[in-house]
């Protein structure tokens, strides 16, 4: 079976050159093999890089070296080499993100938020409604929010907006940013839940989980994302 | 009024109909090519005449260059002969060119007019000399004239349309009831001079030559016989020829261009046939 | 010419000594939203305008291809061409909407003139379609006879964004649309531009300064300094990656709320 993810010699630096040009290194030749239906865990301390690591495989940091291939359109692509416009199409037919932090445009209603990317991709719009309506009430957010912008919300139920919209397009491979972070125990059964699905239907999924009791029952492996040794 | 009156004696003191030969002939080329390009402005060589801007100065050289000894001149002004300005211009060319001069309309091979089209059908041979004051369509949207000059070299009229829309918007109907623009051989868009929009249709496909003088703004411009001349409309709005829903109290006509005239202090009033020389033959006279 | 909508090469512009525009290249495609950045003097609104046609580069080309799908070299063409092209394919939000309203014609007429241009010869067809389009830039159609006189500032620019918009254009130019409004009305006005552009899948080169702006509406980022393009690159990792010193510059300086 062909791997979902393969992240080959991956190295990724920052330089700040506002603070004299000083540089640091936080991946160096990383390597990770992600196959349909898995879900793996990044672990390690913080800092050390598993949020790199995940926004270089998100596109939204770029890599200095090394791939990220990706299987998209029934190829494999290599994202660390790819150009804006075809991120974005990875981006929108086959890469999902659920970060911790939604960013929340103006007077668009959550329920919109989260039938955006499935208009992105030509559902029709009753449908995609129906489906974000559907996945917000799974979630348990109150139906007289769905029609308001999130700006209002609190951190967890905008991070319920934030997952609904990763999770109603079904894609084949998913990235998780601490996504139950501040959600209670009756929501955490439920992300729970879609995440099993999501694996169930074939998906490929990487995620950051401080919560280690969520991690185990989601995680198929872990991989430890040390600090790099001569870290400044 | 006359009939066929005899030729007047030239005043020896002018060369003929006034201008120079030379000036005559400048001012025909000018003419000669706008009859090639209808509807088009040609700057000419304006001289000055015994009359000041605003009197009629563009119609007169016009006049002045295209008279021959047999031509036989009708001047109107607003429709009628014999207003002062009407008299003036008659009398000067009667004096300066010795030609034969008339009121009526089927009589004249040239005609001089400000501001009206005879109501009696004109026919080939017949020539027509408007008096302009503005040649511009577009001055009063676009008072740029090099502005203005792009605008038709790129045939470019959306302006005067939106401003048409913007006549039925606020007032439901095209506002121009003078000088309301036409579209000249489907190409250039022309001032028709300040004619009520009733005298329009007139100017379409006629047997008559056209020539339009603006003394002022020293340019000539030209409708040749025969020529789409179309006033600009909308296809659910189309432009409607108005005049006054009365009968010439005079000789009874439904159909001609009225002038409205206060009759007493009571505020009493009574329209007239603006076309002196039609009302006249009307009458049988 | 690769499928791209519009392609700049080697664009240079000189005005004196200095380089407005210094070997310029950059292309954009079929419903992207390219946002220009850079501060007063990058060069940004002369590409803007060196690339809509307004402003003739000292060399290099700018190249389009049309609805009929010819490549059209923007320089070569003739007034004529050009005037058809920006009144039927393209649009200019101007930054300041007087410079492209007409400030004594009704709402109606302003959105109207382009169907007129491109010869609609119906009354009520025209205005049926402005009084449409105003509702879709969130105006109230009952103001359509009004002058953009009587509009305030974000309503002029919905105005000029509407008249844009009327002949379904396919790349549309802004220069600093949301410049000099308040800024709860930049965000809604934001936010029309954002559903519109995603609507009718226009093609958008903007300039502007405002880097939350271009978060918010651009797939791609171009930093421009002193004429040069320093970084360009997906919209999300030139602001949250910035690898230039330039560009590490502006996105540190953004004030967040």
């Amino acid at each position: 079976m062909r791997a979902a993810i393969r992240i080959e010699a991956l190295a990724k630096g920052f330089t700040l050159h506002l603070q004299g040009g000083i540089g640091f290194q936080v991946l160096r030749d990383a390597a990770l093999t992600v196959m349909p239906g898995e879900c793996v865990a990044l672990t390690g301390p913080s800092g050390a890089g598993k949020s790199t690591l995940m926004r270089c495989l998100q596109g939204n940091y770029g890599a200095d070296a090394g791939h990220i291939w990706l299987h998209h359109r029934g190829a494999d692509v290599d994202l660390a080499a790819a150009d804006a416009r075809l991120v974005r199409e990875i981006r929108r037919e086959t890469l999902g993100y659920v970060s911790q932090f939604l960013r929340v445009i103006p007077r668009v209603s959550a329920r919109d938020v989260v039938a955006e990317p499935l208009l992105a991709r030509g559902t029709p719009r009753a449908q995609a409604e129906g489906r974000a309506t559907a996945l917000l009430t799974r979630l348990n957010l109150p139906s007289r929010l769905h029609g308001l912008p999130p700006a209002t919300f609190s951190g967890g139920e905008q991070q319920r907006v934030n997952l609904a919209r990763g999770f109603a397009p079904h894609y084949p491979i998913l990235l998780l940013d601490e996504p139950t972070a501040s959600l209670d125990a009756a929501n955490r059964e439920v992300v729970i839940g879609l995440i099993a699905e999501a694996k169930a239907r074939g998906a490929a999924l990487v995620g950051i989980f401080h919560d280690i009791e969520v991690r185990d029952r989601v995680a198929d492996r872990t991989r430890d994302i040390l600090p790099l040794e001569d870290a400044a | 009024m006359n009939m066929i009156p005899p030729r007047n004696a030239q005043d020896a003191a002018y060369n003929f109909a006034y201008l120079d030969e030379a000036t005559k002939r400048m001012i025909r080329r000018a003419i000669l090519k706008a009859l090639a390009i209808p509807g088009h402005q040609i700057p000419f060589g304006a001289r000055e005449m015994p009359l000041p801007y605003g009197w009629g100065t563009g119609g007169i050289q016009v006049t002045a260059a295209i008279l021959g000894p047999r031509d036989v001149l009708k001047v109107i002004d607003q429709g009628a002969d014999d207003t002062t300005n009407a008299v003036s211009i008659r009398a000067f060319f009667a004096r300066v060119a010795g030609i034969a001069t008339t009121t009526h309309t089927a009589e004249a091979t040239i005609i001089q007019t400000r501001h009206r089209i005879p109501e009696r059908p004109l026919r080939e041979g017949q020539v027509m000399v408007f008096q302009v004051p503005m040649p511009e369509p577009l001055f009063k949207l676009e008072p740029r004239l090099a502005e203005t000059r792009r605008l038709h070299a790129l045939g470019d009229y959306s302006l005067a349309q939106v401003k048409l829309y913007e006549d039925i918007a606020h007032q439901g109907e095209a506002g121009s009831a003078y000088n309301h623009p036409v579209m000249v051989g489907g190409r250039y868009l022309m001032s028709p001079s300040p004619i009520p929009g009733f005298d329009n249709p007139k100017l379409h496909n006629s047997p008559a030559i056209m020539l339009f003088g603006a003394g002022r703004e020293k340019k000539i411009y030209a409708v040749p016989p025969y020529t789409t001349v179309e006033s600009l409309d909308f296809d659910d709005h189309p432009f409607k020829p108005m005049r006054a829903p009365h009968a010439c109290s005079a000789c009874g006509s439904a159909t001609s261009y009225l002038d409205e005239i206060i009759a007493d202090d009571q505020g009493g009033r009574i329209y007239v046939c603006s076309d002196t020389d039609h009302c006249g033959e009307n009458q049988g006279r | 010419m690769s499928a791209a909508l519009l392609e700049a090469c080697g664009l240079h512009l000189r005005f004196g000594a200095v380089r407005a525009l210094d070997d310029v290249a950059l292309e954009i495609h079929p419903g992207e939203v390219v946002a220009i950045v850079g501060e007063s003097g990058s060069g940004k609104s002369t590409l803007l305008r060196v690339l809509a046609g307004h402003v003739p580069a000292q060399a290099g080309r700018v190249l389009y291809r049309d609805a009929a799908g010819d490549a059209q070299e923007i320089g070569a063409l003739s007034e004529a061409a050009k005037r058809r092209l920006m009144r039927s394919e393209w649009g200019f939000v101007h930054q300041n909407a007087r410079d492209g309203l007409r400030m004594g014609i009704s709402a109606g007429g302003n959105i109207g003139e382009r169907l007129m241009s491109a010869g609609t010869r119906n009354y009520t067809e025209i205005r049926t379609a402005a009084a449409d389009w105003m509702a879709r830039v969130e105006m109230d159609p009952a103001r359509i006879d009004e002058a953009p006189r009587n509009f305030s500032g974000g309503m002029q620019q919905r105005l000029q964004i509407a008249r844009c918009l009327v002949t379904q254009p396919r790349l549309v130019f802004m220069d600093e649309p949301t410049g000099g409004l308040d800024v709860s009305v930049q965000a809604r006005l934001l936010d029309l531009i954002r559903g519109l552009v995603a609507e009718l899948g226009l093609a958008v080169f903007f300039v502007t300064h405002d880097i939350a702006a271009a978060r918010l509406l651009a797939h791609r980022i171009i930093v421009m300094r002193h004429g040069r393009i320093v970084e360009e690159g997906l919209a999300d990792r030139v602001l949250d990656d910035p690898r230039h010193a330039y560009t590490q510059l502006l996105v540190a300086s953004v004030l967040s709320a």
